[in-house]
């Protein structure tokens, strides 16, 4: 365990864990406040249908559809070579999990973040411009603190899902995060049970003290 | 609240991200009728032979199998367990109810090597070997919590006192099931073992831990990505999988509609 390796590994599972759940929830919530508060009935529906499939079609062939994307004849730059800009080399590196992982998990954090949204009475708002809040003012002080358990929500399934995925980092990356070091010493060629074992406590102990800290935000609820 | 601009950016941002969700999952549906082997964009041509290599090959076939029945026992077992706990938790107060539904929501909360590795210890020091059925107690885990969730959402919107009306109308407690509560629940059921279904049959990491040497049609595609063998296959096989999701999510969906299944929660 106080091998460098390992250690580098967790942080590295940590790390980029942490970097998709804040950037899911970047693309999720102007995304989720359109959906719930500005869009017709009728769109609302169509967008939550087209959050939907995706969620539950096939997770292998969406990151299988990015390991053909990003790959160096894929369809990114083909792209970029015919708008005329210099191809890039991202595939199999740690960007190209962070943008594999940011896809596949959005869902995830879209849904619970327009629920929050959507629960939150029109009465509110308009109290607080009765009351002369302007438009950022009301934002800040009265939408914003109230879809937050529905962001914390939503931040368990991309953290925790991240931290126990070995299926990214095999198929679009070129380093190793913590479910592959589990990985192979349960089922490959390095057999050691035991350290596979204590190896996983880590995202055991951290997603522990990130559920009671979520379950503090009054996260629960917002599931 | 929100000014005309702020309106105008926010559909912008909506159809972006509608774009990013989407065409990842329309190129590899291109992909499957890709007349080339070699799998570089634009693709060469069209073409529907892979289609039928797909179909005719043995160990594919086998593998859609294995998760068919898979899928099948484990929606089987999470909807008979996944019923009992919502009604237990949403209709009576006993010591531990709150530890119950916390543990019962644990597995999608977790990671999975997490519960993958739990498995496959707890399997082989129990020196039991992988089967069909470490698959399926694998597979449970987390559909049990679809099921869980679907009921007890229908349960919450459901008032006690219509089963109240129907047992002071004389029925007895197997009536009272029979015609008012699950009539009632029915629909929330049908849901949730689509989804617990849906869920089975895409599931990879767990059934890792929990396969031994047999191959589901996850584990199939999985292996071949990573080896890059028979990806024309594994594109057409994709496919398939993509289109048959768009059925159960969409009915799901529409049955639920008052309660909403959102998320796989």
């Amino acid at each position: 365990m106080n091998n460098a390796t390992y250690r580098t590994i967790a942080l590295r599972t940590i790390g980029i864990a942490a970097l998709v759940t804040l950037t899911d929830a970047l693309i999720a919530f102007p995304f989720a406040y359109y959906m719930a508060r500005l869009a017709s009935r009728r769109t609302r529906t169509l967008l939550f249908v087209l959050v939907l499939l995706p969620l539950w079609s096939s997770y292998l062939a969406r990151i299988y559809a990015w390991r053909l994307i990003l790959a160096h004849d894929g369809a990114l730059n083909w792209s970029l070579a015919k708008l005329g800009l210099p191809t890039t080399g991202v595939a199999y590196t740690n960007t190209a999990m962070w943008i594999v992982f940011s896809y596949v998990w959005l869902p995830f954090m879209i849904l619970p973040v327009y629920a929050a949204l959507e629960r939150i009475p029109d009465s509110y708002v308009e109290a607080s411009r009765d009351l002369g809040a302007k438009g950022w003012t009301t934002f800040r002080r009265v939408v914003l603190p109230l879809a937050l358990p529905g962001v914390v929500a939503g931040s368990i399934f991309t953290f925790s899902l991240t931290l126990g995925d070995y299926i990214t980092p095999t198929l679009v990356g070129n380093t190793q995060f913590i479910g592959n070091v589990v990985y192979r010493n349960v089922l490959g060629l390095s057999h050691d049970l035991p350290f596979a074992a204590a190896y996983a406590t880590i995202p055991l102990l951290v997603m522990g003290v990130y559920l009671t800290l979520a379950k503090r935000a009054g996260a629960f609820e917002a599931l | 609240m929100e000014t005309r601009g702020t309106r105008f950016s926010l559909a912008v941002w909506a159809a972006a991200v509608v774009f990013f969700l989407w065409f990842p999952l329309v190129l590899i549906c291109l992909y499957a009728f890709n007349s080339s082997n070699i799998q570089s964009w634009p693709i060469a041509g069209f073409t529907l032979h892979w289609f039928s290599v797909a179909w005719h090959d043995t160990e594919a076939r086998s593998a859609l199998w294995l998760s068919l029945e898979a899928a099948l026992l484990a929606t089987s077992v999470a909807l008979v367990l996944g019923t009992m706990a919502a009604f237990a938790v949403s209709r009576f107060r006993f010591f531990g109810r709150d530890v119950v539904s916390f543990i019962v929501v644990l597995p999608i909360a977790l990671p999975g090597v997490i519960t993958g590795i739990a498995l496959a210890s707890f399997f082989s020091f129990g020196t039991i070997t992988f089967s069909l059925w470490t698959i399926v107690v694998g597979h449970a885990t987390f559909c049990i919590v679809v099921v869980y969730n679907n009921v007890v959402a229908r349960l919450r919107r459901t008032q006690t006192s219509l089963m109240e009306a129907s047992m002071d109308l004389g029925a007895d407690g197997w009536q009272t099931f029979r015609y008012v509560t699950f009539p009632v629940v029915s629909t929330a059921l049908i849901s949730g073992a689509l989804l617990a279904f849906a869920l089975s049959f895409d599931e990879v990491i767990v059934t890792t831990f929990t396969a031994g040497a047999q191959n589901t049609l996850p584990l199939w595609i999985f292996g071949n990505i990573r080896l890059g063998q028979q990806l024309p296959e594994v594109n057409a096989v994709v496919f398939v999988i993509i289109a048959a999701t768009v059925l159960p999510v969409t009915i799901a969906q529409r049955l639920t509609s008052d309660t909403g299944i959102l998320r796989r929660t």
